[in-house]
């Protein structure tokens, strides 16, 4: 069985800050994670290859430091690791994105045909849970998204049952393999590296791929990059409170019972309909 | 969305006359279980003002199994400020499945060609609108706060925070049609319900076969709703955050909330700590609510939080250090003791209900 999980280097946006007077994004000096909710997807994988034996493959498309991602990815138990970069990719879209990917996996089923393809429900950079389904419809493969959990796979017979979450509850679906899974957060802790995956993480080459090794040939340089990118942002800013400030309140004596008194007379005189709200529960 | 600001967006230009005939604004009206989702009628009241902004009609899109059900639907999508439905009706439809509808709302849309095609952010609608997209090779911009038109070229302006909502940006779709976007529950605002309204249905066949169908649903788990919490739609949240110390005293929040009927809401790390369910957590990676009250302790106000609360109607916050972020647009600030006002809060709504009940 060959699953190729797609990962994202992004910056652990916990910490980063927007320069107060040009709104631009500071990067320096804030790390680079793997996206967390692709971990989720890299555990599920191996934890299928460890039941049913096989191959995991992680790709990233980056910049030339998300190689630093991929080998943690081979540290922690992941086969092969290829990461798509070219400066022809910058600028790309969800939809440009997904082209990529797909391109890419389509080269790698030439050695290896691919099973299933495993992402991250979204990024936490991007947010956009697109990149997913995209590659899904590329590769003409089976899309299942929000899967908490894979309860089977017969890898001969080319069939899966999974559980998906919907909106109210949750779906059992039975499908066929190839399919491309995004799993949503949760129910596996990624497992730690291993002493002997950090070695061979450390040894193992990381292939590296320009756009004509993803098999982009020269007339879809339009479907990648800035090019193939429907959506353009045409404005960046600071969220600006439309809000004022908190009417602050403050009681002589300090007393919290005069405080919440205070708080709760203010605020039925001016929101009726948080006075009737809770009158109607009384 | 690309990362960089690109200058393209700004200049005038000229839609390329394959795309003109590309009119109006389609809403999809998502349902599971005979409910249409509360989204859809949020992108209904928006949609409204982008078709008047143009000029143009609304539609509603409404997919499922035949049978008065989906009818239903489209006359509550009229009612909700749609002209006209998109209605197909088909048993394959039943429950949602991505290959059946990507293939049924993709043919709809190259058949009757809408300007606009919004969905709700939701595990269906985002499963959808990101392989219709593709499909149509077009544009989708996700989990947006903001729609409007741009009155330079008549394209949709969309607005969603980026790097966890420190930012926002706003995207266009420049040399494409449909633009897409999809919006999370309870960003927008519930539209007026008028009983009088009507509109028509134009009924489109999906021609599929259920045999050429390759994913089958087995079996559909529904929730438990009794234990499940329903924050994006309570009138009333008391919420706590990492500024509660320790589990024990987030009992408070639950006192109070108890007395108000209210439902319990959470910061993110209090959710992570595993104080309390990740159904709870407030903000960004957690649930958008718009409640007509919440009340807020210990909570900083980080921007990740403040997006999913900064709607509700009354905040009342309250926090020991008097330059934490959420005095910023809380409407009523408390600089204290979490565990000395919440249990005086407790005891004064507690006898504003019971004043309350005393009048009847
Ligand atoms: C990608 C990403 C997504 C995120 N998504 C979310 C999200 O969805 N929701 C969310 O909430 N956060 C989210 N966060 C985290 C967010 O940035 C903040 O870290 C978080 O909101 C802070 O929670 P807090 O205010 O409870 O805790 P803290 O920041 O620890 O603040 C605690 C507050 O309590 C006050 N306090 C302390 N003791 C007392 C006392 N005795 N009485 C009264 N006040 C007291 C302190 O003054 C302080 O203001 C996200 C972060 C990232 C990077």
């Amino acid at each position: 069985m060959h699953i190729v999980v797609c990962i994202k280097q992004v910056p652990d946006s916990a910490q980063i800050r927007v320069h107060p007077v040009t709104n631009t994004i500071m990067r320096q000096g804030v790390p680079a994670i793997i996206n967390p909710y692709d971990l989720f997807a890299l555990e599920e994988a191996l934890r299928l290859k460890d039941k049913h034996g096989g191959t995991v493959t992680v790709i990233t498309m980056g910049p030339p430091q998300a190689e630093g991602a991929l080998r943690k990815a081979l540290s922690y138990g992941a086969d092969d690791a290829i990461l798509i970069t070219d400066r022809a990719f910058a600028g790309a879209d969800t939809l440009a994105t997904s082209f990529a990917l797909a391109s890419a996996i389509r080269q790698i089923q030439k050695n290896m045909p691919v099973d299933m393809v495993f992402t991250g429900k979204q990024t936490i950079d991007g947010d956009t849970a697109q990149v997913g389904p995209g590659v899904a419809k590329r590769l003409d493969f089976q899309l299942l998204t929000y899967v908490s959990k894979v309860s089977s796979v017969l890898p001969e017979q080319g069939q899966i049952v999974v559980e998906r979450r919907a909106e109210g509850g949750v779906q059992l679906l039975k499908s066929k393999l190839p399919c491309l899974i995004t799993i949503l957060e949760g129910n596996n802790e990624m497992r730690f590296a291993t002493m002997p995956n950090m070695f061979r993480a450390a040894r193992h080459p990381v292939k590296m791929w320009n756009r004509e090794s993803a098999g982009i040939s020269d007339d879809d340089l339009v479907k990648i990059g800035l090019k193939g990118s429907p959506t353009v942002v045409s404005k960046v800013f600071a969220p600006t409170p439309h809000t004022d400030p908190a009417e602050m309140i403050e009681v002589e004596s300090g007393n919290p019972k005069d405080i919440a008194d205070t708080v709760l007379a203010k605020m039925f005189t001016r929101f009726p309909a948080v006075a009737k709200e809770i009158a109607k529960r009384a | 969305m690309s990362e960089a600001p690109a200058k393209k967006g700004k200049k005038k230009f000229e839609l390329d006359p394959r795309l003109a005939s590309y009119k109006g604004v389609w809403v999809f009206v998502e349902h599971e279980r005979g409910q249409v989702h509360p989204v859809s009628w949020e992108l209904m009241g928006e949609g409204r003002k982008l078709a008047d902004m143009l000029g143009v009609e609304l539609a509603g899109v409404v997919m499922g199994a035949p049978g008065d059900e989906t009818r239903q639907f489209c006359d509550e999508a009229f009612r909700h400020g749609a002209d006209l439905c998109y209605l197909m009706q088909d048993d394959i439809l039943k429950d949602y499945r991505n290959e059946p509808f990507t293939k049924g709302l993709t043919d709809m849309v190259n058949a009757y060609e809408p300007e606009i095609l919004l969905l709700g952010a939701t595990t269906q609608g985002r499963d959808l609108a990101g392989s219709v997209a593709t499909t149509l090779k077009t544009g989708l911009t996700a989990d947006c706060t903001g729609l409007t038109i741009d009155p330079d070229n008549r394209s949709l302006a969309a607005t969603r925070p980026t790097f966890g909502g420190s930012l926002l940006c706003t995207i266009v779709t420049l040399n494409y049609r449909p633009q897409m976007a999809t919006v999370r529950p309870r960003v927008m605002a519930m539209p007026e319900r008028d009983g009088s309204r009507t509109g028509r249905i134009v009924e489109h066949a999906l021609g599929m076969i259920e045999q050429s169908i390759i994913t089958k649903v087995l079996e559909f788990i529904p929730d438990a709703n009794q234990d499940k919490p329903q924050l994006a739609f309570a009138d009333i949240i008391v919420a706590g955050g990492k500024g509660m110390k320790r589990p024990e005293n987030f009992q408070l929040i639950w006192d109070l909330a108890k007395v108000l009927g209210a439902e319990v809401g959470a910061s993110r790390p209090v959710v992570q700590a595993g104080w309390v369910d990740l159904e709870r957590q407030v903000g960004q990676s957690g649930k958008t609510v718009r409640p007509k009250l919440y009340i807020a302790a210990g909570i900083s106000g980080a921007i990740q939080h403040r997006v999913g609360m900064s709607d509700s109607d009354c905040i009342i916050a309250i926090n020991n250090d008097p330059n934490a972020p959420i005095f910023d647009f809380a409407t009523y600030g408390i600089v204290g003791n979490a565990m000395t006002i919440l249990p005086a809060l407790t005891e004064s709504f507690r006898q504003a209900l019971a004043t309350a009940r005393k009048a009847g």
